[in-house]
């Protein structure tokens, strides 16, 4: 266990720590800088520069970004007053477009919309999904089974950019019965959240249904049953543990893809979580901004997975925990 | 067949020198099913599968051909006021204007334009799926557009298929550290979160709005092409490994190298055929992921590039005509329409081709 969170943290730090490096060279590489969109008084100029820390050697504004020690007249070379920063701190220096605006304030303004939303939406395909999931296998083949595995289908197939548009189309202009797009009332995540989770009800109905079928064919449910062992009995006591195994090793993928799929309905329903950011600091070359929300995101996977690998263990006791 | 001469030993049948030579002419000439046409009658029994199939194909031979078919322009504005409803008038006068200047066909292409004019004269079809914002006909632009995809799907397949396929099947054949060590890097790779990566490099490689300084840096059509080929590799790259490290482990290739074939024969007799079904499978799994993720990039506005058509761009054209007052549902049905019945159909061949290539039913390793 330990071994195995060690494991995971040391593949962790590599993966940021490279993330970071490339991306690093790939700033000093790529066009435009924080003032390549205007024209400035050459003493204007170098304010910004400064700001940036553009005179600097290479060297150090590597080490000052990456941190953990802080490398500006405050650090370790200035009078010492503040030793740690830069990214491994948490520091993500400032916005290149967003003036005035550190890249870890903008997160901290952010990323709680968008963990909100991407919550609500997975917590949604959860309870959607799971129960439509086991309707279906517990009666395979019926009408009800036909219905949702085409509804399943579709939202498998569908992309959410889509199933939002006909979403809008439908409830918002035509019927008119939730607002179009916006955040800060329950009434506006609806939508989003629909659209959002849709796919992966979808995906998690289809995982229950296949996995509950598979669990009320083994033996030992045969055996409950000719023990004369009442349905519910059998398929609450005995066949839903098996049947939700591989719906558990689906939620660190799907956390992952929500994360990914709140980018396009933030953008859809102008919510501001840190996913419009990305695509507003893509559209705009805010490197800085871009780097921190790939980062946390990178952090946030990778934790999801890590914690969804640990919890598998304890539902299915034959799976020993054991790097890939 | 031919009878066999036998006699009757002691202990069972035996085959005198003629009818050896005669029973091993009638095995030369039997045929056994082989894998592929076993696969191939699977697939065309599955009803399902086989429409995709052919679905899929009308599909592309449409978006191929589309500077032959009288289709308006997708390109030529012709303002009018607002979008126009499907589907009034049938046919109309062909459009001098059918290519604005910004627009540049390729040698081919531009032949093909000039066929359809000879071939239809002055004929088009009329607005049949509704014109968009700026008079653009949508049916002409699904057409169009479907070919950015198609060109992207394709792209992804022949850089999974050349590297992932390589990578895959030289770590499954070194084994051991180095192939641990290889498939570590895939791991790493794949733990990122990729539409962030691709993202960010987006950002990293974005085109200055100089002219200048733009020739100097790759476009945002040959990033996506990039970023396309660089993701699905690593997929295609972890399946064939295990693949043929578990064939490698299987008792027919440790009789085969218990009988002396050397390492090619090996893995040309006994190693590609056991691969290829599981390679076939994964391409038609990484189409629709590779469709769906055009779509996305275009419909966040960076990937394909105004005036240039994907389906991604026009369901973002669709979202952003949606207002209170008028309801231009076309722009957003229509879209919706062409790209799920397109991943539907994709998908429901990559399950057929799951189900025809399932070499298990037909006694082999799986």
């Amino acid at each position: 266990m330990r071994r195995f969170l060690l494991r995971r943290l040391l593949w962790l730090a590599l993966t940021v720590w490279a993330l970071i490096t490339l991306s690093f060279c790939l700033m000093r590489a790529g066009p435009g800088g924080p003032s390549s969109s205007e024209r400035l008084a050459p003493a204007l100029e170098a304010d910004g520069a400064a700001l940036y820390h553009l005179d600097w050697p290479l060297w150090r504004r590597y080490f000052h970004y990456l941190g953990p020690l802080n490398l500006d007249e405050r650090g370790l070379f200035g009078d010492r007053s503040r030793l740690l920063g830069g990214a491994l701190c948490g520091d993500l220096g400032p916005s290149l477009r967003q003036r005035d605006f550190r890249v870890d304030q903008i997160l901290a303004q952010s990323l709680p919309v968008s963990i909100e939303l991407s919550l609500l939406a997975l917590l949604g395909a959860i309870a959607v999904g799971l129960p439509a999931g086991i309707l279906a296998g517990l009666v395979p083949r019926s009408r009800a089974d036909v219905l949702l595995r085409t509804l399943a289908m579709l939202g498998t197939v569908l992309p959410n950019f889509v199933i939002a548009a006909l979403l809008l189309l439908v409830l918002a202009l035509w019927l008119r019965v939730l607002p179009v797009a916006g955040y800060g009332s329950a009434r506006h995540l609806v939508l989003p959240a629909i659209a959002l989770g849709a796919p992966f009800a979808a995906c998690i109905a289809r995982l229950a249904r296949a996995g509950l079928l598979e669990a009320l064919a083994r033996d030992h449910i045969r055996t409950a049953i000719a023990f004369g062992l009442p349905p519910w009995r059998i398929v609450v006591g005995h066949a839903l543990q098996s049947a939700c195994l591989p719906v558990v090793s689906y939620l660190g993928p799907a956390a992952a893809g929500v994360l990914t799929g709140s980018l396009v309905i933030e953008r859809i329903f102008a919510i501001p979580g840190a996913g419009s950011q990305l695509v507003g600091s893509a559209l705009a070359g805010d490197y800085t901004l871009a780097l921190g929300v790939t980062l946390v995101y990178t952090l946030l996977v990778y934790t999801l997975n890590t914690l969804v690998d640990l919890f598998y263990p304890l539902l299915d006791p034959r799976i020993a925990l054991e790097e890939p | 067949m031919a009878p066999v001469q036998t006699r009757r030993l002691r202990h069972g049948w035996s085959l005198d020198a003629e009818g050896l030579d005669l029973a091993l002419a009638a095995a030369r000439r039997a045929r056994g099913t082989s894998l592929a046409s076993h696969a191939w009658r699977r697939l065309r029994s599955d009803k399902a599968a086989w429409r995709s199939l052919l679905f899929l194909a009308l599909l592309v031979l449409a978006s191929f051909l589309a500077p032959l078919l009288p289709l308006p322009s997708p390109m030529a504005p012709r303002l009018r006021s607002e979008p126009q409803p499907p589907v009034w008038p049938w046919v109309q006068p062909y459009d001098e204007r059918f290519r604005p200047e910004y627009w540049d066909l390729h040698a081919l292409d531009a032949w093909m334009v000039a066929a359809r004019v000879e071939l239809f004269g002055a004929l088009q079809s009329g607005p049949w799926l509704g014109t968009d914002a700026q008079g653009r006909d949508l049916l002409s632009r699904l057409v169009w557009g479907s070919r950015t995809s198609i060109l992207l799907a394709l792209a992804a397949a022949l850089t999974s298929l050349a590297f992932g396929v390589s990578y895959g099947a030289l770590a499954g054949l070194a084994g051991g550290r180095t192939a641990s060590l290889m498939m570590r890097v895939v791991d790493v790779l794949c733990a990122l979160p990729f539409t962030f990566v691709v993202l960010f490099v987006l950002v990293l490689l974005h085109a200055p709005r100089d002219a200048a300084l733009s020739a100097r840096f790759v476009s945002r059509e040959q990033v996506l092409f990039v970023a396309v080929g660089a993701a699905w590799w690593l997929t295609m790259a972890r399946v064939v490994r295990a693949q043929v490290a578990a064939l490698m482990r299987s008792e027919f290739v440790q009789a085969a190298r218990a009988l002396g074939a050397r390492k090619l024969r090996i893995l040309w007799m006994h190693i590609v055929p056991n691969v290829l079904p599981v390679v076939l499978v994964q391409l038609a799994l990484t189409l629709p992921a590779v469709v769906l993720f055009e779509a996305l990039l275009s419909f966040l506005g960076l990937g394909i590039e105004p005036p240039r058509v994907s389906w991604g761009l026009l369901a973002a054209d669709g979202i952003e005509a949606l207002n209170p007052l008028r309801i231009y549902w076309w722009l957003v049905l229509f879209p919706a329409l062409a790209m799920g019945s397109a991943l539907l159909a994709l998908e429901l061949l990559a399950g057929g081709l799951r189900g025809a290539l399932d070499t298990r039913g037909h006694g082999e390793v799986a």
